[in-house]
């Protein structure tokens, strides 16, 4: 119990495990990727060229384990972890008991649905970025990128790096610089500035045309995608009449902002801010004892995420005692970055017009095959419009990624569902049904008590 | 290391992904959905989405792009909804 | 705002599925009615519910009747709705499938045996099933069946759909169901009688209110002045990915019987399992004295899939998908309330069907609907009165 555990080793964890180490206190550091760094500092493995992130001093990494369920334990919360290689039957059950819990379990990126989205060769934005990053492959040779922020740009320069050719880089909203303008915002984001600047450079440099107010509404093949449709949009982001045109690519991406990854936060039970964790100026959630970093609390970029986890680890650390100084730098970071965060969401909104790409038959739930006349029908004919309704009524969010990727969307097109409700996954990541019914040992029992 | 692919041996690096090692051979998709039985493969690259679920060791439901490869693993496309140890 | 003041003959409290075929009976009966969940429609408890309709479980008595009245009313009552909605709309995945119940060991073997053989003296069929009719009946069940009884009555649907094609009717026939109105107590006539419902929006003018709501049934009727004893009893479900079809009918170990009926607090399982239209098994449920207190407990979820893997070996790889609970609404005496409020002239209950209201609100509607047009009962409403010893507060 009598020690800090933080889940999540992107950019926010690490920064969290370092600050609350530094403190003498005992961390656990839990990912359920092979190695450190999140999505932030993705690295590939030795075999393909990447060095992995040293470890951290004084913290113990448990790497490849997955925090599938959590809940309340008289004086804090408690973790069921399962360690092993992914899905796999059997892997190791552990607990982990913590009076001090920092989440940073970070975003994944947000798909908007349109015709022909579930055609293989259609990608998120991050799973590009992934896929180069920690394994080396493009996810097509001639790959055009869409969506809405500046994310799209490393997804371009990374894309370009491993090969592939971009056809295109498609931002719905107005040109990126468009925050630029903000002055407050610029002078939070002075570095940000100079990254969009080399950024810039790079599409010049490999000739990869920018077009704003442009996406790709269609995507075309039979059983991967060979061709798109973009168009043109309106201010609202409806399709400007006319502006369609065909493109043969062998793969698109598209990122459409970022959402939380809040299961474990809810789990906790954890007040939201609209569809983050709310956080008080100590990263500190409405629960005692349970802290939150990096993007669940807000999308922010790399630097922001990492300036919160200093923050919170040093917090949840004096918790248990840990001495530290105070964090001036991660202080001033966090307000500035948070400031530049508001400029960016203010920049790059989803308008509400992406719902007239959608056709009757365009799947909203890709794992249960759900498209929108059936999500229109549970709404009009059986007034399903509550979370459990709703999913019960249509079945949308009821299949394996249990609505990560389409909750979302069906909250804009039905209105008025609770994200709390939406998030809401006690069983956090599938255990098979014979792990859930073995026995886990407790690691350390002499901490526990 | 060798795995096996829909009974191809294939040569696969320590640290790669069931994921990358398909879609470095050319690979887009590896799964069919049980109602549509459309083709499905990687869509969000981070374990968020299921979509790349595939059969690995006669387990069905494994997330391509979230299992590192071992030694030996027997790969196969998942046909739907299937129940861990029967054959496709 | 606009205050609907358009006047009701019955008010219903809560678009459960309870709530959901009172209205619907009382609509059929000629009633006007409206509907209302500060909630959504069919989001309550019944969201949590499996949709089993078993007879199995019970033994011979008041509940086993009704019981048996809703079992052969649920068909009856699909088929009109298909008739006036469609099938679309009356499509509730109505599966008349059967129930196993198994024994493991002896010492479950002959309870099963005796509490079957008392069902058959009522008349339920019971179909004592060697083991290797048990295997033929459900191939991957586990070979260490000592004893099974074979029930061809039990059936499932699911329970959202069920509510959501009750309501449908209710609006057909020009009801209201109004979702995110809350009812806050009701309003009496010179006469002393109920004359309206005090809503988050204003009062609504009617001739009576049925109090459907629930494991919240309680309050509701502490607001309107007529307190009675319902309780919540926390259940959890957990939801496999989808498979093949792999379990064919409602199978579950015999141990369930002694759960339903005991009143002691802690944690209960006692695994129903069972596959769903779209694929994904259901293993539930638990049961657990912890008030309304939400947090989900490993150790409950844990319980729930050792008892399935023990039926079903076959289960053991398959993910986990989901777990989700509810709160059974019951009554000290574990029998439904539905009736008259005795001090409250135009107040009816019709709630504490605890782990059996998907199951029992077909005869539960009709019942509340004569009771309340004052036309003979199809079964006796006795048992179920709401001045009956601990119900009334
Ligand atoms: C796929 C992807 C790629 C990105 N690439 C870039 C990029 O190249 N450049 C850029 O500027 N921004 C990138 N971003 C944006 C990026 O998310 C942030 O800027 C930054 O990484 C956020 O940091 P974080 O610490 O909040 O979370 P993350 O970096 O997302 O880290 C969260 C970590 O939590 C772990 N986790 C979550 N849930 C659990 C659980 N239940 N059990 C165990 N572990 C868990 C995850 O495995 C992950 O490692 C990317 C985003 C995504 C989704
Ligand atoms: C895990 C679990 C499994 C179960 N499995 C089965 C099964 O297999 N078969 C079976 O027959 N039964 C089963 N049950 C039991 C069954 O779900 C319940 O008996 C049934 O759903 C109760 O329905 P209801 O309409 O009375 O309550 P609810 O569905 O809870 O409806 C009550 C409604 O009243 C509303 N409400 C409350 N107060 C107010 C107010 N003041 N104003 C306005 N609205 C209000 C609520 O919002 C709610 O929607 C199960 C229950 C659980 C928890
Ligand atoms: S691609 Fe989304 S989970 Fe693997």
């Amino acid at each position: 119990m009598n020690r800090v555990v933080v889940v999540g080793a992107g950019p926010a964890g690490m920064a969290a495990a370092r600050a609350a180490a530094a403190t003498g206190v005992e961390v656990v550091l839990v990912d359920s990727a092979q190695g450190l760094g999140g999505q932030y500092h993705r690295r590939a493995p030795e075999s393909l060229g990447g060095n992995e992130i040293p470890p951290i001093p004084g913290v113990r990494h448990l790497a490849a384990t997955t925090v599938w369920a959590l809940e309340p334990v008289p004086g804090g919360h408690r973790l069921h972890l399962r360690t092993g290689p992914a899905d796999a039957p059997g892997r190791q059950a552990t607990v982990l008991d913590t009076a001090a819990l920092v989440l940073a379990t970070g975003a994944y990126d947000r798909a908007l649905p349109f015709p022909g989205w579930d055609l293989p060769g259609v990608f998120t934005a991050g799973a590009a970025q992934a896929l180069a990053k920690g394994q080396k492959v493009a996810v097509g040779s001639r790959v055009l990128l869409a969506g809405t922020g500046p994310f799209l740009l490393p997804v371009a320069e990374s894309l370009i790096g491993v090969g592939a050719r971009v056809l295109g880089v498609l931002e719905a909203n107005i040109p990126v610089g468009g925050w630029l303008r903000d002055p407050l915002a610029l002078l939070a984001g002075r570095a940000k500035a100079a990254e969009l600047a080399r950024y810039v450079t790079m599409l010049a440099r490999h000739r990869v045309p920018f077009r704003p107010r442009t996406t790709v509404i269609a995507a075309h093949g039979t059983d991967r995608v060979t061709e798109v449709t973009t168009a043109r949009l309106t201010a609202d982001w409806r399709v400007r009449p006319g502006s369609e045109r065909r493109v043969p690519v062998d793969a698109v991406c598209v990122g459409f902002g970022f959402t939380p990854q809040l299961e474990l936060a809810v789990a906790a039970g954890c007040r939201l801010a609209g569809e983050f964790v709310e956080v008080n100026e100590a990263q500190a959630t409405s629960v005692a004892g349970v802290f939150a970093a990096g993007e669940i609390t807000g999308i922010g970029g790399a630097d922001l995420s990492e300036a919160e986890g200093v923050l919170a680890g040093l917090a949840a650390a004096r918790l248990l005692g840990g001495q530290g100084e105070t964090p001036r730098r991660a202080i001033a970071a966090v307000r500035a970055g948070r400031r530049f965060a508001a400029a960016l969401d203010r920049a790059h909104p989803v308008r509400a017009g992406w719902q007239s790409w959608l056709a009757e038959d365009t799947l909203i739930c890709r794992c249960e095959e759900v498209d929108y006349g059936a999500l229109c029908r549970a709404v009009r004919d059986r007034d399903a419009i509550g979370v459990r309704s709703l999913k019960l009524v249509s079945r949308v969010g009821l299949g394996a990624c249990q609505g990560r990727t389409c909750g979302r969307n069906a909250a804009d097109l039905v209105g008025g569902l609770d994200p709390a409700g939406l998030a809401r996954r006690p069983i956090a990541a599938p255990v098979r049904l014979g792990e859930l019914a073995t026995t886990p040992v407790h690691p350390n029992e002499r901490d526990t008590s | 290391m060798r795995v096996r692919v829909d009974g191809q041996e294939k040569s696969a690096l320590p640290g790669q992904t069931v994921a990358g090692v398909l879609l470095a051979g050319g690979r887009v998709s590896w799964r069919t959905t049980r109602n549509g039985d459309r083709p499905r493969g990687v869509f969000c690259g981070i374990g968020v989405c299921f979509d790349c679920l595939v059969v690995v060791n006669g387990v069905p439901d494994v997330r391509a792009c979230q299992r590192v490869v071992a030694d030996g693993d027997e790969i196969r496309t998942q046909l739907g909804a299937e129940l861990p140890g029967s054959a496709s | 705002m606009v205050v609907s003041v358009a006047y009701s003959d019955v008010v219903v409290v809560g678009a459960g599925v309870v709530g959901a075929a009172c209205a619907e009976a009382l609509s059929a009966a000629g009633s006007t009615v409206t509907v209302l969940d500060r909630g959504a429609p069919a989001s309550g408890t019944t969201a949590a519910g499996e949709g089993n309709i078993l007879v199995s479980d019970k033994g011979p008595g008041a509940e086993l009747e009704l019981a048996r009245a809703s079992r052969s009313r649920w068909p009856e009552l699909l088929a009109e709705l298909r008739e006036e909605l469609g099938p679309a709309l009356a499509d509730v995945e109505w599966e008349p499938k059967g129930g196993v119940v198994v024994a493991t060991s002896a010492e479950s073997a002959a309870p099963l045996a005796e509490f079957a053989a008392a069902q058959r003296a009522v008349g339920v069929d019971a179909r004592q099933v060697t083991p290797a009719e048990a295997a033929e009946l459900e191939p991957h069940l586990t070979p260490r069946v000592v004893t099974a009884v074979h029930y061809p009555e039990d059936a499932q649907l699911q329970p959202v759909l069920a509510a959501t094609t009750l309501l449908a009717a209710v609006r057909h026939r020009g009801g209201q169901v109004r979702a995110g109105v809350a009812a806050l107590g009701v309003e009496r006539g010179a006469n002393g009688a109920v004359s309206g419902v005090r809503t988050s929006e204003g009062v609504l003018p009617c001739g009576a209110v049925v109090n459907a709501c629930g494991p919240w049934a309680g309050a509701f009727a502490e607001a309107a002045g007529a307190p009675i004893a319902v309780l919540p009893r926390r259940g959890m479900v957990l939801v496999t990915g989808p498979l093949p079809k792999t379990v064919w009918h409602k199978v579950y170990d015999a141990d369930y019987v002694g759960a339903v009926t005991s009143g002691e607090a802690g944690v209960q399982t006692s695994t129903v399992i069972e596959s769903t239209g779209a694929g994904t098994v259901l293993i539930g449920s638990s049961r657990q004295l912890v008030g309304l207190d939400e947090t989900m407990r490993v150790e409950v979820l844990r319980e729930l899939a050792r008892k399935a893997v023990a039926l079903f070996p076959v289960l053991a790889g398959v993910p986990v998908l989901r777990a989700y609970g509810g709160f059974r609404p019951y009554a000290p005496d574990h029998l439904p309330v539905i009736g008259a409020d005795p001090r409250l002239p135009g107040l009816w209950h019709a709630t504490g069907h605890e782990g059996a209201g998907i199951g029992l609100a077909a005869a539960t509607g009709r019942l509340i609907a004569e009771l309340v047009t004052g036309r003979p009962t199809h079964v006796d409403a006795e048992p179920f009165r709401v001045d009956r010893p601990g119900v009334l507060l």
